[in-house]
């Protein structure tokens, strides 16, 4: 049916469509019900009509109540607790997850491919792996909505969020913002394009632009000047960042908190804020210097240092 | 006892009603009766109605092409913040509680007027000062940051009147908290002798649950409008992640009001729905002690449940989950309730008129709205249906199709106490049946294009979704003559009514036991208390259809 | 029996019935403003949490002996107000009025110092923006509370002298007369202004000087 049902490109759209088709059917049912009662007592306690109409005993009453109170309560903690386990299922990302990365801004849609390639308001992906996509705006709260995948998630300005997902359905879909976001926020929409692994591998190699992030990283890692106190053997006392990137990180006021792409990216922006335990708080702040482009190839790079594997 | 009594049994030598007690403009503007306070409330309430719906129709007169027709881009960001920010808390917050409540709860305590006639009044003005600030942002060019006012959009990129309206909001909010305060003293401390907690009439207690919730939830809103108001004015770095601030935190507090607001808007509705179900079947309600632990149920637990709201906000999963586990909680008391209306029908004897109609309008619009309720609280599917025409659809039904058909119930229920005159029973069931009809056309088809991924908000959308929208658009023309003809017939009325009596519904609570319409003091003596609400037949017998008299009226006259 | 008084007012049934409703009137409203400040509260307490190291920094620089003085000063103040009260259930107009003068004067104080204070403040640039003298940046958001949060308590205050000095002239004039029913109503909303204050002093002034 023309925009009633979207596409179901992944594997678990069709789980939340079951879920949708359950609760649709309960939903009509419990209508049918009422309405098939209300009609009923309508017709037959009409004014006037000759049904009995003593009273009912307190026990009767009270067992009624009794009765659907508990039902509706047990049916409503089923439904809870179907959802629940679907949505547990889907919260962590398998480890080998490619990873885009998208940056909205008014009123566009920036996406970059890990080989670097760019894309505007297009999202190319292949079917049958995981996709991990790493979010963020420049400016107001976007929301990223892929109604194929029955995905949506919120893009905010200053922080990273993201959305993972394994298609497996190739074609052309919605690719929408779901956030107002001021004057253009209909027009922001573009194409969510999966693809078979090998049209994706062909496509992504003939893109002009195709570059390594991690290479670009550590240049600009050596020009903005974190290597003069961050690599091994500088003078000033500054954390070693070699297998930085997912370790446990101890803070200077005793908290523990996982070095992943969100602390990565405040420790260049906001340095004072989770300054690791040990160390004086003299990093100075990057916001203004390092903008979003050169954030992803930072990120890179330092991702690239754990993996072992210094391009 | 009787010496309080003497003191405001005043000799008369002709019956005044209130709407005789002084004929200047003035006496209206500086009245303390809370039942003119009511009637200025209803005319701001009506006027802010149609603005309100204007703003509806024109959004949706451009939603039936899919490219944006007539509308600039702006100019609808505009609209449908004109029509949420007008409809939320111009019209749907205050309208039953300060019409319907207004004039009628202190007579259904058997008191004679509010606890604070004075603040009552200045509730009035500080609503109207919040209204001039909500015109003069529209004259201003508008809003459009949704009524929602999300951060960083509001405070540091919008171009619109983001202060004034929100100042407006701000102010109406200080009515509201005056109106709240009112009611809560007024159900504890003037009842009158007799009147126990639970022979309070159902319409008192949902009054007094959602004066509760005015109270605790609306200082929260008037604070995030406040910060943004800062941010925006003096520049003051709440919200900007630049400064380490968390546009988050907005969506935070402004949520924390606006979910219990939703409670504000629907309890007064299931107010007036247990009173007409009660008169028109002749039958008291369904377990009347249930009735009054569901409302309050909803009020406390619905403070609990605002992160539903932000489900792909950025919030942990795990506290995702909670607020979906609460959500599915809150449901079960409203679940308890609809249940409950449909079992007071029961062996009742049941007649048809307008206000009957609309509350079982009430009944089915409200039981798909809540069930659809259920379908947001799970998380997955909040997930795909979020920000898109299935959350839109989904408020409609509960608040159009419930409070308003409510409000309409109790206006015709009431509307012979409240002017003396009856309205015509064939065109208000027309209206009702109508309104029923055009609603339904209106806000089916949106749940079905928002689980197509119709996004709210837009106006430029796949055409796919057209046949969606125009059928949605035809549904409000529909829904547009619905509304207006109450307004004529209702007027018309009030000068060619056939006059009412007393209590020509023959109905059990106080408020019938004196004249229609009342006078100022509302009863000539106060009354005492000797019955349970509702006692419409006597329980052992069947009730005698020719008798329109209930078996016991809650009120003992001396 | 005083209940056919002049004081008694529609719709209450008794002078007794309406004195225990103001109160209970604005212990309501104090619900609703506990709720308003903790809206800001929690708007702070999550950015201290978030950043505790710019919080300490931009703490040092309130002045305490301001904060101290103020703190003192309102203290007292709700002192007098509650000698108001006593005294006009005692019947002595004349206390009664001694005690709500010296309460305004207080309230007057207090905004006065506060006015020094805030001079100061914009003195040291201490007002969000571009030229901002503290580091790291989420030292505006503390400076961004401090100022709206003195300034709302600011506003309560002034709407609190405001009531007294009306129902102090209205007692001085004998158009109230010394039985009315809402001085303790309007003590308990100065109590309320007073227990904000308590509340500012710590987190806004003691922030990492403890």
């Amino acid at each position: 049916m023309t925009g009633a049902f979207p596409p179901e490109a992944s594997v678990y759209a069709g789980q939340w469509d079951r879920l949708f088709a359950v609760l649709a059917t309960v939903s009509a049912l419990v209508v049918l019900l009422i309405f098939l009662l209300i009609v009923g007592f309508s017709i037959r306690y009409r004014r006037g009509s000759r049904a009995p109409r003593g009273f009912l005993p307190e026990i009767i009453t009270n067992e009624l109540e009794l009765t659907w109170t508990s039902a509706t309560a047990i049916a409503f903690l089923f439904l809870f607790w179907w959802a629940a386990v679907q949505q547990l299922h889907n919260i962590v990302p398998p480890k080998n997850a490619i990873e885009l990365h998208v940056v909205a801004k008014q009123w566009m849609w920036k996406v970059q491919q890990p080989n670097g390639v760019r894309e505007i308001n297009e999202l190319h992906a292949p079917v049958g792996r995981p996709v991990r996509l790493i979010m963020t705006s420049q400016d107001v709260i976007h929301s990223l909505f892929l109604p194929a995948l029955r995905l949506k998630q919120d893009v905010l300005p200053g922080r990273y969020t993201y959305l993972w997902f394994t298609a497996d359905k190739p074609g052309v879909y919605h690719l929408l913002c779901a956030e107002l976001c001021g004057t253009e926020h209909s027009r922001m929409t573009g194409r969510l394009v999966l693809m078979t692994p090998a049209d994706y591998a062909r496509w992504s190699a003939a893109q002009p632009g195709a570059e390594n992030l991690a290479a670009d990283g550590e240049k600009l890692f050596r020009s903005f000047g974190c290597s003069g106190c961050h690599a091994p053997g500088a003078n000033v006392h500054a954390p070693d960042l070699d297998g930085v990137f997912g370790r446990k990180v101890h803070t200077a006021d005793d908290r523990t908190v996982t070095a992943d792409e969100a602390y990565l990216r405040d420790s260049i922006l906001l340095p004072q804020k989770d300054v690791v335990a040990g160390f004086k708080p003299i990093m100075p702040s990057f916001q203004g210097i390092v903008n979003d482009d050169a954030m992803v190839k930072l990120i890179a790079y330092l991702k690239s240092l754990s993996a072992g594997t210094r391009p | 006892m009787s010496d309080a009594a003497l003191i405001y049994v005043r000799h008369r030598d002709k019956e005044e009603s209130y709407l005789q007690h002084g004929h200047t403009l003035w006496s209206w503007l500086a009245t303390t009766d809370h039942k003119r306070i009511g009637i200025l409330y209803a005319l701001s309430i009506t006027f802010f109605f149609f603005i309100g719906g204007m703003a509806a129709g024109i959004v949706r007169i451009e939603l039936m092409f899919p490219h944006g027709e007539f509308l600039s881009d702006d100019a609808y960001n505009r609209m449908f913040t004109l029509h949420g920010i007008i409809m939320v808390w111009f019209f749907l917050v205050p309208s039953i509680p300060t019409t319907l409540g207004n004039f009628m709860m202190p007579m259904m305590i058997g008191a004679r007027d509010v606890a604070f006639p004075r603040l009552n009044l200045m509730s009035w003005y500080i609503f109207v000062i919040g209204a001039c600030f909500a015109i003069f942002s529209i004259v201003a060019g508008g809003v459009d940051t949704g009524w929602t006012f999300y951060t960083p959009l509001s405070t540091m990129f919008s171009n619109g009147a983001v202060i004034s309206a929100a100042a407006g909001v701000f102010i109406v909010g200080f009515s509201s908290i005056a109106t709240g305060v009112n009611f809560i003293t007024t159900v504890h401390m003037l009842r009158a002798p007799g009147m126990a907690w639970f022979r309070l009439p159902l319409f008192v207690w949902a009054i007094y649950a959602t004066s509760l919730v005015m109270v605790l939830a609306t200082p929260v809103l008037a604070m995030s409008l406040l910060l943004v108001m800062a941010e925006r004015w003096l520049g003051m770095p709440i919200f900007n992640p630049a400064n380490g601030g968390d546009p988050i935190l907005f969506q935070h507090l402004f949520w924390f009001y606006s979910h219990p607001a939703v409670y504000i808007m629907v309890l007064p509705a299931m107010g007036v729905v247990s009173e007409v179900f009660a008169c028109f079947a002749r039958r008291r309600v369904f377990g009347y002690a249930m009735m009054v632990y569901a409302m309050m149920a909803i009020a406390v637990i619905g403070f609990f449940v605002w992160g539903h709201h932000m489900f792909v906000a950025g919030e942990s999963q795990y506290a995702n989950l909670i607020f979906s586990f609460l959500s599915f909680i809150v449901a079960v008391p409203s679940a308890i309730k609809v249940f409950n209306w449909t079992a007071t029908l029961y062996r009742g004897q049941i007649t048809f008129e307008a206000p009957l109609i609309y509350a079982l309008g009430f009944l089915g619009l409200f039981t798909t709205g809540g069930l659809t309720g259920l379908f947001l609280a799970s998380v997955p599917i909040d997930v795909h249906v979020t920000d898109t025409y299935f959350v839109v659809a989904h408020f409609h039904y509960i608040m159009v199709g419930g409070s308003v058909s409510a409000f309409f119930a109790g206006l015709h229920f009431w509307w012979p106490k409240i002017t003396g005159r009856l309205y015509s029973e064939a065109w208000a069931r027309f209206a009702a049946i109508v309104m029923f009809l055009g609603f339904n056309t209106t806000f089916m088809p949106q749940f079905i294009m928002g689980y197509g991924g119709m996004p709210r908000r837009y106006h430029v959308y796949p055409p796919e979704f057209q046949v969606w929208h125009v059928m949605s658009s035809v549904g409000g023309i529909v829904l547009f003559v619905a509304y207006t003809l109450p307004l004529i017939y209702l007027t018309w009325s009030l000068f060619y009514g056939k006059k009412a009596g007393a209590n020509p519904w023959g109905a059990t609570g106080l408020e019938w036991q004196t004249a229609s319409p009342p006078p100022k003091d509302n009863f000539e003596a106060l009354p005492r208390v000797k019955a349970a609400p509702y006692a419409y037949h006597p329980d052992r017998e069947a009730p005698d259809p020719d008798k329109r008299e209930p078996e016991t009226m809650q009120g003992e006259m001396p | 029996m005083s209940d056919a008084s002049p004081l008694l007012r529609e719709p209450w049934p008794s002078l007794e019935r309406q004195k225990v409703a103001v109160s209970f009137g604005m212990w309501v409203f104090i619900a609703s403003e506990v709720l308003f400040f903790g809206g800001l509260f929690l708007a702070y307490t999550v950015y201290r949490h978030l950043d505790a190291e710019a919080f300490k920094a931009a703490a040092r620089e309130t002045e305490v002996f301001y904060g101290a003085t103020n703190t003192a000063v309102l203290l007292t103040s709700s002192l007098t107000m509650a000698m108001a009260v006593k005294a006009s259930e005692e019947g002595l107009r004349r206390m009664t009025l001694w005690c709500l003068g010296t309460t305004a004067a207080l309230g007057l104080a207090f905004l006065v110092i506060k006015g020094f204070e805030y001079h100061s403040d914009l003195e040291k640039g201490l007002w969000p923006g571009p030229d901002f003298p503290l580091h790291p940046a989420a030292t505006q958001l503390f400076w961004a509370f401090y100022w709206i949060a003195t300034g709302i308590h600011a506003v309560h205050l002034t709407v609190g002298i405001g009531i007294v000095t009306v129902i102090a002239v209205q007692l001085k004039r004998g158009t109230l007369p010394v039985e009315a029913t809402r001085f303790e109503g309007v003590a308990l909303y100065w109590h309320l202004v007073d227990t904000i204050w308590i509340f500012l002093l710590p987190m806004l002034y003691l922030v990492g000087r403890a």
